[in-house]
């Protein structure tokens, strides 16, 4: 890229080339809309060069580390599935030891947070190492080929939980990892998408912030394993805010702090919808129109205990969901 | 100073000199009190390390492996089902060749579950790629703990210092303590190449495709191999600073004109070297003590043999549908040597079972009358055996 000249360029040319940190850079060998290569992107910017990462298996380890190439720019270090958050816990360990000021980041899928790896996460969130443990949530195993994982939405089709005569996708309900993560009482903990950037980056940075352990789920849409358009990535994962199937939260010792507000909440099969895993919920079948109950009586649930649903709409909405409301109204 | 000490206090000092700066573990037996007594040294200022306390011994080896990764020297310990659970982070920790040392306080393998002393951990994790020692006392133990962490940092591998469950751990032995001063002199501040900077940024455990999987085992099997050397260096160095050696790679003593060798690891050499002088009558024996199970010192494993009619090698585990593990792999290096001696494999003491001094003239005996055996369990009842399992 051609240096930027403040005597030549327009103030908008300027903008464009302001030199911002990318933690994970260009080259890696995500799909086309791949909604976790975009949230490492986001939290690697708000996270900075001062950080060591240890990254569980799974599709972020593998698109962007193929020897001899790497796409991070900082400190990144893969050991195995189950462990990210016990090898960030020795990290932790060595640099306070060492006195170095360097932040330390866990990264898992949710089959990595969810399943294999939950054990040694709820270690690490129980000695309060000063770790910001960041899932990204594509809900399933999608390196593998997309099968169900505790992560994966009732009702949704996997290669290991498929649609038949005899079954309508996934037969249990998606773990509620946020009330496991509660538990813990630790110092912060927040749920985040990649569909509302600045969010997740202020979510990143708080939790980086906070001395102890903080959590940070990411919502990441996996066109392949979801079955929709590359191209609709940010739809699909804003619609889950906007329908209430995935609140964005705040915790703090794992009390609800904070929850964007929904002003206008949008039918569940909105976001179904544009998604193949959930195609069989929308046919002419009882047990389809049953499912689909199900899940909007889910949403609706969410809406109810972390009181989503905005009291009325203000002046100063945008669509709605843009705003978060923190100890009542002082950041509305 | 020379003082009587248990065998975990003793190697908990040996570790607290090497003043690692991480240590992480959990709780098995016998391994515990080498762990309490890190602990304590902690908790009274003694040592100046950080202690993470896990959940698990996955945990405890990945949570040194992230530590050691971050520039700090780092230390755990664990047992039987622990090193069983640890497998595969031992494999990872050697593979990304990640400078560690870890004791294996040798315990048997359930099931049948079985809290005594055998072998069968350490030899179930011998292909992981760790440099594996084995202490036959503890005098041995204390010193190779401190030889493994110089060891370790020079080669850029991890070393498991085996020592026998109870045999040694809970055992009081006189043991000559080095000074603070003398293994600062010994063991250089921990310093690891490619430890995590953000002032350099580096990525590690990177995904390997077929095009490059080969040439990484095969710089994994050499450096290995090398390490041969750094293991003898590491003994002569720290015997010319205090005088104790505890014989490299392997090391034997007997009559050079003996015609029987019997190969041993761990603390059965020494109840061998004791029968042999609470027998003297029995024919003249040479004592094999193989010290480092990997790299496997095949080499000195040929030279000790030289001039043997019989070779016993006794072995404190087994591959159950093929037979002993020393046992096939000394068979190996010694048929490549023209006149080979006869090998009688046998696996002895398993699950703590005792082996008394009285076991020397019986295994002498037992060559003598029955001709090679390939491999047999020596202090087998059959008479506590199921008819139809005999």
């Amino acid at each position: 890229m051609p240096r930027a000249s403040a005597k030549t360029d327009s103030l908008a040319e300027l903008q464009r080339r302001q030199p911002a940190f990318r933690g994970l850079d260009t080259g890696h060998l995500a799909c086309q809309g791949c909604g976790q290569a975009l949230g490492a992107r986001l939290v690697t910017e708000a996270i900075g060069p001062d950080v060591l990462i240890a990254n569980a298996t799974g599709c972020l380890e593998v698109f962007t580390t193929a020897w001899p190439r790497t796409a991070w720019r900082v400190p990144w270090f893969h050991s195995l599935f189950e462990n990210a958050a016990a090898v960030a816990s020795g990290m932790e360990a060595a640099l306070k030891r060492q006195g170095r000021p360097t932040k330390v980041v866990a990264m898992g899928g949710d089959g990595g947070t969810f399943d294999i790896g939950l054990q040694s996460l709820s270690g690490m969130l129980e000695r309060n190492h000063n770790v910001l443990y960041v899932c990204f949530d594509n809900e399933g195993y999608m390196n593998t080929g997309a099968q169900r994982s505790s992560s994966t939405p009732h009702a949704a089709m996997t290669t290991t939980s498929p649609i038949g005569k005899e079954r309508m996708g996934k037969r249990h309900l998606k773990k509620d990892i946020l009330s496991i993560i509660a538990a813990h009482h630790i110092p912060y903990a927040a749920t985040a998408t990649v569909a509302y950037p600045s969010d997740l980056r202020q979510k990143v940075r708080r939790g980086l912030e906070i001395e102890g352990a903080a959590f940070v789920l990411v919502h990441s849409p996996c066109p392949l394993g979801w079955g929709h358009d590359g191209a609709l990535s940010i739809e699909v994962a804003r619609l889950a805010v906007q329908t209430g199937v995935l609140p964005l939260i705040e915790m703090e010792r794992g009390e609800v702090i904070a929850a964007m507000q929904l002003r206008t909440v949008r039918p569940v099969s909105d976001y179904l919808k544009l998604q193949g895993r959930f195609r069989h919920l929308f046919q002419n079948d009882p047990h389809a129109l049953e499912e689909l109950e199900h899940l909007q009586a889910l949403a609706n649930h969410n809406i109810e205990v972390y009181g989503l649903r905005a009291e009325s709409p203000t002046a100063s909405d945008s669509e709605g969901a843009d705003t978060v409301r923190r100890g009542g109204l002082r950041y509305a | 100073m020379r003082e009587a000490i248990e065998g975990s206090a003793a190697i908990a000092q040996a570790v607290a000199f090497c003043r690692p700066q991480v240590i992480a573990a959990y709780p098995i037996t016998p391994q515990t009190h080498i762990v309490e007594n890190l602990a304590k040294f902690i908790a009274e200022g003694r040592l100046s390390a950080e202690l993470v306390s896990v959940e698990s011994e996955f945990s405890a080896a990945s949570a040194v492996l992230g530590a050691a990764v971050s520039g700090s020297r780092a230390y755990t310990a664990s047992s039987a089902q622990g090193i069983l659970l640890m497998t595969e982070v031992l494999y990872n920790i050697a593979g990304l060749r990640i400078p560690l040392v870890l004791t294996c306080a040798n315990r048997a393998v359930g099931a049948p579950v079985s809290a005594w002393n055998d072998q069968q951990d350490s030899m179930a994790v011998r292909d992981a790629g760790w440099i594996q020692l084995y202490c036959a006392d503890n005098q041995e133990a204390v010193d190779t703990t401190i030889q493994a962490f110089r060891i370790a940092e020079r080669t850029e591998l991890p070393v498991m210092v085996c020592v026998d469950g109870y045999a040694l751990t809970h055992t009081l032995e006189p043991i000559e303590l080095p000074t603070q001063e003398l293994v600062d002199s010994f063991l250089p501040p921990y310093h690891f190449a490619r430890s995590l900077d953000p002032r350099n940024p580096i990525s590690i455990g990177n995904l390997v495709t077929p095009e490059y999987y080969t040439e990484a085992r095969y710089v994994h099997h050499r450096a290995l191999e090398r390490a041969a050397d750094e293991i003898v260096a590491a003994d002569r160095a720290w015997a010319e600073i205090c005088g104790r050696e505890c014989g490299g790679l392997l090391a034997f003593e007997g009559p050079n004109d003996a015609r029987v060798g019997i190969l041993t690891l761990g603390s059965v050499f020494g109840t061998l070297a004791d029968a042999r002088e609470e027998y003297p009558g029995i024919p003249r024996v040479k004592l094999i003590k193989l010290r480092a199970m990997r790299p496997f010192p095949i080499v000195a494993i040929q030279r000790a043999c030289h001039g043997l009619d019989d070779l016993i090698v006794l072995e404190r585990a087994l591959s159950p549908g093929a037979g002993g593990i020393v046992g096939a792999e000394v068979r190996a290096a010694l048929s490549e040597i023209p006149t080979p001696p006869r090998v009688h494999n046998f696996a002895v003491g398993l699950g703590g079972r005792d082996m008394p001094l009285s076991i020397l003239p019986r295994l002498l005996e037992t060559i003598r009358t029955s001709g090679p055996t390939r491999f047999n369990f020596f202090d087998l009842e059959l008479n506590k055996v199921a008819e139809e399992d005999r």
